[in-house]
């Protein structure tokens, strides 16, 4: 046991440097991708939600239906496929069918964001689809566009609710980022299994890239819970002075109160 | 009568098979108090929701101040912004507090200053007896506190009509009095108002005319006295005599 540890210790002290670049380069993709991969998703959730009636104009209807059968291809074939398997394609397609040598990072910053996209659009829309009608008819009873509603009242809504799945998709992209070392990004698991081929301590190695990984994992999941909890704002609000006494100022908590709905 | 606000010409509504309106026509002049009662399923819903364009009518003519406001994509987005819609379920936007619900309408839609539009808010507010609630959300509040706070949004657009769908319907019985008690004063303040209600004595006292329907026809369209003591239709008689007990 004792052994073990030394040994665990002796490569951490070596090895330190590479797994925290590795670390780094695994965050970068996971963070970029993530947003990056929400930015499509945004784009072809709210593409997938505009309301096509059939008095549109036959133009606008045939269009609209291109344009979304494609969209839909893109998800499935990206939901339906490794990501390993998209990294290998994309990778050493480009390098044939254009003949360039495309940077490495780059192209595990590329396929993260496009295969996180496909996900984010189906989420994006689920939190768009879930929003009570309700709300689309009293903006439209005040007369707003569509335009108006999704950018003011249906998407903070929506994005607020899917937060959860947004911080879901992060984690996700930390953990699968791995399997872009198959093209030779160098992020903390292509970083670990160097050191652990240099070493021959397999065991020890990849405990120390799994302790990486369960504490970037947990502290982030902390943190986004921490920013879910800001975005709600307060749970009380204030009650303003009446005529009677401008001055009073009465706070009400309803922090137990309402959750339910 | 004075000058006629919304005139509705022939309007005829089908979902599907189902012919929901057939052949409406009634009009509701400026500071008109129009009742609209008759029994569930009978179409006051989707009549109130063809006049809001909440749905499309299958035929007819809405004319608004004279001008068929279903001819032009124009016309129809002015005349929503010009008559307001409150819900039975009040369907605030949840994200927004009390204030910026009154305020989003009037800025973004009216083009207005932001500090006249906060202005003209805290106006309503105070009307519906909501001022001191301007910072909390809707999930803060009561069913009826968030029914008030629906009409002052629909009024800080400053309508030419207001359309009421059983606003009190979903309201416990202790929170109903409030919000007819805005109503009511509204409609002595001369607001145009056409109301679908099952609150009868409401509709006795404050309305100047009700309508009743009965399967997506008008069957009588009369001053309150009139409907409430000298029904002409048996059908009226007999939902009378089921809703006042
Ligand atoms: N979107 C729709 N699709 C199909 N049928 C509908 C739709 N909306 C309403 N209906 C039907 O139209 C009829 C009239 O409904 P409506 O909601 O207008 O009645 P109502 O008089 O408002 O009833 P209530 O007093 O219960 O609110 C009902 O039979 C209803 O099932
Ligand atoms: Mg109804």
């Amino acid at each position: 046991m004792l052994e073990f540890i030394n040994q665990v210790l002796k490569i951490w002290k070596e090895y330190a440097p590479a797994l925290w670049d590795g670390t780094i380069t695994t965050l970068t993709i996971a963070i970029i991708g993530t947003l990056v991969g929400l930015g499509i998703g945004l784009v072809i959730g709210i593409y997938k939600t505009i309301p096509i009636s059939p008095k549109d104009n036959i133009i606008k209807r045939v269009s609209y239906k291109i344009v979304d059968f494609i969209l839909s291809a893109y998800i499935e074939i990206i939901r339906s496929t490794p990501m390993m398997v998209q990294a290998m394609l994309f990778y050493y397609g480009i390098a044939m069918v254009f003949n360039i040598q495309l940077n490495i990072l780059l192209s595990g910053l590329i396929i993260v964001s496009v295969n996180t996209g496909a996900y984010m659009s189906e989420i994006v829309r689920g939190g768009i689809i879930s929003i009570d009608h309700g709300q689309y008819e009293a903006a439209h009873s005040i007369g707003m566009t569509h335009t108006q509603t999704m950018s003011k009242i249906v998407l903070p809504q929506a994005i607020r609710n899917i937060m959860p799945s947004i911080g879901n998709e992060f984690i996700i992209n930390i953990k699968d980022s791995c399997v872009l070392s198959v093209i030779g990004v160098t992020e903390l698991f292509y970083v670990s299994k160097y050191a652990a081929g240099a070493t021959f301590h397999y065991f020890e190695t990849f405990s120390i890239t799994l302790i990486y990984y369960f504490v970037l994992c947990f502290t982030i999941t902390k943190i986004l819970r921490y920013l879910e909890k800001r975005m709600d704002g307060p749970d009380s609000y204030t009650i303003m002075g009446s005529q009677t006494a401008p001055e009073a100022v009465i706070h009400v908590n309803t922090a137990n109160h309402g959750k339910g709905e | 009568m004075s000058d006629t606000v919304i005139q509705i010409k022939n309007l005829k509504k089908v979902f599907g098979e189902r012919e929901v309106l057939t052949d409406i026509n009634f009009d509701v002049h400026k500071g008109e108090v129009v009742c609209i009662i008759g029994s569930s399923g009978s179409g006051k819903s989707t009549l109130l929701r063809c006049i809001n364009l909440l749905e499309t009518p299958t035929s007819g003519q809405i004319l608004y101040h004279n001008q068929n406001i279903l001819e032009s994509k124009q016309a129809s987005h002015q005349y929503c912004a010009k008559v307001g819609m409150v819900f039975q379920q009040f369907n605030l936007f949840n994200n927004l507090t009390v204030l910026e619900n009154c305020v989003i309408g009037p800025v973004s839609v009216l083009k207005k200053p932001r500090n006249e539009a906060v202005e003209t808010a805290m106006h309503y507010l105070e009307q519906v007896g909501m001022a001191q609630f301007v910072n909390a959300k809707p999930k803060q509040l009561s069913g009826g506190q968030k029914q008030r706070v629906a009409i002052a949004r629909a009024l800080a657009m400053e309508p030419d009509a207001l359309l009421f769908d059983e606003p009190t319907s979903a309201l416990d019985p202790e929170m109903v009095g409030e919000v007819l008690k805005v109503m009511k004063n509204l409609a002595e303040a001369g607001l145009t108002m056409l109301v679908v209600t099952h609150e009868m004595a409401f509709a006795r006292d404050v309305a100047n005319r009700i309508v009743f329907m009965d399967k997506g026809i008008i069957l009588e369209d009369d001053t309150p006295e009139e409907i409430f003591n000298n029904p002409k239709n048996e059908r009226t008689k007999a939902f009378l005599s089921r809703a006042m007990g």
